[in-house]
């Protein structure tokens, strides 16, 4: 998908980051939690974000694009509003998660993995939420549903459009 | 900031409190052995690592110290050598329960007789395994008794400094350990001169960011130094030359959580449960096909019948139990004949499976073995961190060759090639995640090689499970409505109204949507 990191709009959020990076730099194994709050103040890793941090950190751009796209939970395209993760544990696998990602996919008419090109929705296979009990599981930002049909799950997803 | 009598007072104003509390919504029993739930899911229970858990409000200090919360850790600083608290934990058994089972006061006495300038503790609440979530319910509804545990062993090895690494994926959980840290603190039992003494001790979070490997120790390591999570060359123990090659104690969440109660309880109370090489409980989360699924703690040593049939209620909907699969995408399926089979390390290992870190998936007769191992394979394909090339590529070949079969072009002569891999990724993986990787497939060939065999030769899923393999038929039943023609996105039924309609098995995709959309029943698959 195409877009572009408006400087001006994040402003804010890029003084925030500066400030974050000044006060952790010199910390054992910041580069981590310095990326994480990249992520959390712009949903993302904005290219221009990642080479501040290297500059400000004197760490190599190429071992910062290593760790990033090592953990999945990185992204260097933007997350939408609602985040919708469903999960694929074995419990829920078993309960029929599979079919239940694949209903959310034509749903929103995009592969897991994606992000609807109106940024409300992205879909997230999750590798086991902890919610095993209420299996078969998926969460919509901090929402959970669970012991979900596939049926309800055009009214679920209704509820965020 | 507190001091030691303090903790009495706290005590005993909150026991109180907690107890009327508790009294009033019901279902507890309270008595002089403590606080218990009450209902015949927990009567053949023991809880330990779960103690607290729906208990305790856990944003609330003061009601882990109402339920002696900290005591031990009180009674170490002012009583104990170093060593007496090493020799403790080396009597107790304790084995750790994040699944290897490596002896706990083992591992600190290692990390005792390095001398260093700085020595870590890190709890491991990477809770990776599909399926298990026992770690997730302790840091979130019991996060104190984890925070006492590393200050214990942060005494124990002359460390000041803990590192707790949590998975992203649990919010809530990282939420409540920022809090209880922050309370911890201001309650004197964290930081520094705890509890008046010398001691000093300090704890950060660390997020994981989605790598299931970083649950191995060595990986988690490497991520916290804020590189790529794969794991090292074992070269030297972690507890010599571990986080930035400083003697490191790396334990999971479940295993810390037992380590207050031992000193609160005694040794001879520890080792009365449980069995002689595997002292104490386990807590397994029960889950997939069963009447009550939840976070159990048994005493080990308990067959797995009466974990699945007694506590957990059996397989529901009148299905019958198939296979019940442990510790997780290391773990194996063990199939109903070996269910009198007892849970501890051991007796798991030998019938081809592992503890893990708790997972406990029941599967029942719709479920196709020879799936749920290219699941498994699935998941340690997308999670090897590609260091050792047998677990990155074979766990690869190896999927291919599962999709093959589950697609219904599998040969003979696949499931000698699948064997074959699995020795060398076993033998010749560094870490734990490689060499178990092919477990999955090589304990549902030990017990289901006959689904394989069905799969390969007949072409058929006998779980009718695999899309692929699957035959859509219409019986007699049908009233020749024509609903099932129109829906069909190949156009593959045809029929007259008011006629018997026909499916070509030739162009039919196996989508299922006639079944679906059938007024009368009529479509059956096989």
């Amino acid at each position: 998908m195409e877009f572009v990191f408006d400087r001006e709009n994040n402003k804010e959020g890029i003084e925030d980051l500066e400030i974050f990076i000044e006060d952790n730099k010199d910390k054992l194994g910041a580069l981590m939690p310095i990326m994480q709050k990249t992520q959390e103040i712009f949903g993302y890793l904005p290219l221009e974000m990642l080479q501040l941090i290297s500059r400000r950190t004197g760490t190599p751009l190429s071992e910062i694009y290593g760790v990033a796209t090592f953990y999945s939970q990185f992204s260097f395209i933007p997350i939408g509003e609602y985040k919708v993760s469903v999960c694929l544990g074995t419990a829920c696998y078993v309960k029929g998660a599979q079919g239940i990602l694949e209903e959310i996919e034509k749903e929103l008419d995009i592969k897991h993995g994606g992000t609807t090109p109106d940024l409300k929705f992205s879909i997230i296979e999750a590798r086991c939420l902890g919610d095993c009990g209420l299996a078969p599981v998926f969460t919509i930002n901090d929402d959970v549903y669970p012991h979900v049909k596939k049926e309800d799950i055009k009214e679920i997803l209704a509820k965020y459009r | 900031m507190l001091v030691m009598d303090m903790l009495d007072e706290i005590k005993d104003k909150n026991r109180k409190q907690l107890e009327e509390r508790l009294t009033q919504k019901g279902g507890y029993i309270i008595d002089e052995d403590g606080i218990k739930l009450d209902g015949d899911y927990f009567k053949k229970q023991v809880r330990i690592a779960l103690k607290n858990c729906d208990i305790i409000d856990p944003t609330n200090i003061e009601e882990y110290i109402a339920m002696d919360g900290y005591f031990s850790l009180k009674n170490i600083l002012n009583n104990m050598s170093q060593q007496e608290v090493i020799d403790i934990m080396k009597q107790s058994g304790l084995r750790g329960r994040g699944g290897a089972g490596f002896p706990t006061g083992r591992k600190w006495e290692t990390a005792l007789q390095y001398s260093s300038d700085k020595k870590y503790v890190i709890c491991n609440a990477d809770e990776g395994d599909p399926g298990a979530f026992m770690d997730r319910s302790i840091l979130e509804k019991d996060p104190h008794s984890v925070l006492e545990a590393m200050a214990i062993a942060g005494f124990a090895i002359g460390s000041d400094q803990g590192f707790i690494y949590v998975r992203a994926e649990y919010p809530v959980a990282v939420k409540r350990l920022k809090a209880a840290i922050a309370q911890a603190k201001e309650y004197g039992v964290l930081g520094e001169n705890i509890f008046g003494t010398n001691f000093n001790f300090d704890i950060e979070l660390r997020l994981g960011a989605g790598a299931f490997v970083c649950g191995e120790g060595t990986a988690l390591i490497e991520s916290i130094e804020g590189k790529r999570g794969m794991p090292r060359t074992k070269i030297y123990r972690t507890a010599h030359r571990g986080l930035w090659q400083k003697p490191t104690i790396i334990n999971n969440v479940e295993t810390l959580a037992n380590i207050p109660v031992i000193f609160q309880k005694g040794v001879d109370w520890f080792t009365k449960i449980g069995t002689e090489k595997s002292p104490g409980t386990k807590v397994f989360a029960l889950v997939g096909k069963i009447e009550t699924a939840g976070l159990v703690e048994v005493p080990m040593g308990m067959p797995l019948h009466e974990i699945i049939y007694d506590i957990g209620g059996g397989v529901p909907d009148g299905k019958s139990f198939k296979a019940v699969q442990t510790g997780g995408p290391s773990g194996g399926c063990i199939p109903e004949n070996l269910l009198d089979t007892p849970v501890d390390f051991e007796s798991l290992a030998k019938i081809g499976s592992i503890m893990g870190s708790g997972g406990m998936v029941v599967m029942d007769n719709t479920d196709c073995m020879v799936d749920i191992a290219k699941f498994f394979l699935d998941f340690t394909v997308d999670e090897s961190c590609g260091k050792c090339v047998p677990c990155r590529e074979g766990t690869k070949r190896m999927l291919e060759l599962l999709e093959k079969i589950t697609s219904g072009n599998g040969k003979k002569e696949d499931i000698d090639t699948m064997e074959r891999l699995a020795v060398t990724i076993s033998s010749a993986s560094l870490c734990g995640l490689g060499q178990t990787a092919a477990n999955p497939v090589v304990s549902t060939l030990r017990y289901f090689r006959d689904e394989y065999e069905a799969h390969v030769m007949d072409k058929k899923c006998p779980a009718g499970s695999c899309q692929s393999l699957l035959q859509y038929f219409i019986t007699d039943k049908c009233i020749g409505c024509t609903k099932c023609a129109k829906v069909c996105p190949v156009h593959c039924i045809s029929g007259k109204v008011k006629q018997l309609h026909v499916i070509d098995q030739d162009i039919c995709i196996k989508c299922g949507a006639c079944q679906e959309t059938c007024p009368v029943n009529a479509i059956t698959r096989s």
